[in-house]
């Protein structure tokens, strides 16, 4: 779970473009969006992709994305439970 | 008419004979081949590199500190930063609220991002269409950069030619200006496609140095 986390922030700074952050900057329990890290709803949409294109999980439905979404602790709970890749 | 000076006697003409108000040139910046000017003079420069590493060392060197900057397309951070940077020389702040109309022109449209995306569709094996990147493939997707920013809810337009057109531009500029559809115009060219860049943008004020006509726009350019 430890790799899962640390692997999220780095795909997460690759794929969204946080050029000026690192991994050490983002907590676990970071929200991703509002006044954690600031992504905004096209962010959302790239981490669907990711989602689906990394670990082969294609989201139903887009409001289960917001639990999911909390933080780097929730993406990686939920990528255990049902990645596929 | 010895006792008049020139400039009041084509004022005083201008108002008798209703004929349009001048306008000005009030600063004017270029982005290209690696270098950064405002006003004709250079601001920074960086030998040779690629587009992305010359504007991302650009932007930290002109302390831009707008960390969406690094989410944006080639097209966008090329004129948000043209634009950022005559914006702040004119003292412009998002509290400000002024009217100024955005219009820009060029001839790639946003093809440069059209290609990547299309990349990313092209393999039906691998179909990961980037949100990210879809929402650069329109050219005017950039105006609406700028004007996040400065939070400006002003006229914009993006106009496609197959060369600089100071001919429309100034026109459809002066339109504006004459018909009070904006205080000022934050107008020019910006154009990428693969490694050619060039960004051209000025501001349109009632006073300024430089006439607004097509004659000092070329020459400007």
């Amino acid at each position: 779970m430890g790799n899962i986390k640390l692997e999220l922030k780095e795909k997460i700074i690759e794929q969204l473009n946080l050029e000026d952050m690192t991994v050490d900057e983002i907590a676990d329990k970071d929200p991703l969006f509002g006044e954690g890290l600031g992504l905004d709803s096209i962010d959302a949409l790239e981490l669907i992709v990711m989602l689906d294109k990394d670990y082969g999980i294609k989201l139903a439905d887009p409001k289960e994305g917001k639990k999911i979404f909390e933080s780097i602790e929730t993406m990686a709970a939920y990528i255990t439970e049902h990645g596929k890749k | 008419m010895p006792w008049v000076s020139t400039t009041r006697y084509s004022f005083v003409k201008k108002r008798c004979l209703k004929l349009p108000k001048d306008h000005y040139i009030k600063s004017y910046c270029h982005i290209q081949e690696n270098s950064v000017f405002l006003n004709g003079q250079p601001v920074f420069e960086n030998g040779s590199s690629d587009f992305s590493t010359f504007i991302k060392s650009a932007y930290k060197h002109l302390e831009t500190d707008y960390p969406k900057f690094f989410k944006m397309d080639n097209l966008s951070k090329l004129a948000f930063l043209a634009a950022d940077l005559l914006l702040q020389h004119e003292k412009t702040t998002p509290e400000k609220e002024e009217n100024i109309a955005i219009v820009l022109s060029n001839k790639a449209s946003s093809l440069d991002t059209d290609r990547k995306y299309q990349r990313s569709i092209q393999d039906k094996d691998n179909f990961y269409p980037s949100p990210g990147v879809f929402v650069y493939t329109l050219p005017n997707i950039c105006i609406g950069e700028i004007s996040i920013k400065y939070k400006l809810y002003s006229e914009n337009s993006f106009f496609i030619f197959d060369n600089f057109n100071p001919v429309y531009l100034s026109d459809y500029c002066d339109n504006l200006l004459q018909n009070r559809k904006a205080d000022k115009v934050l107008c020019g060219w910006v154009d990428i496609d693969k490694e050619q860049y060039k960004a051209f943008l000025y501001i349109i004020d009632d006073e300024g140095p430089i006439l607004h006509n097509t004659e000092e726009l070329n020459q400007l350019f």
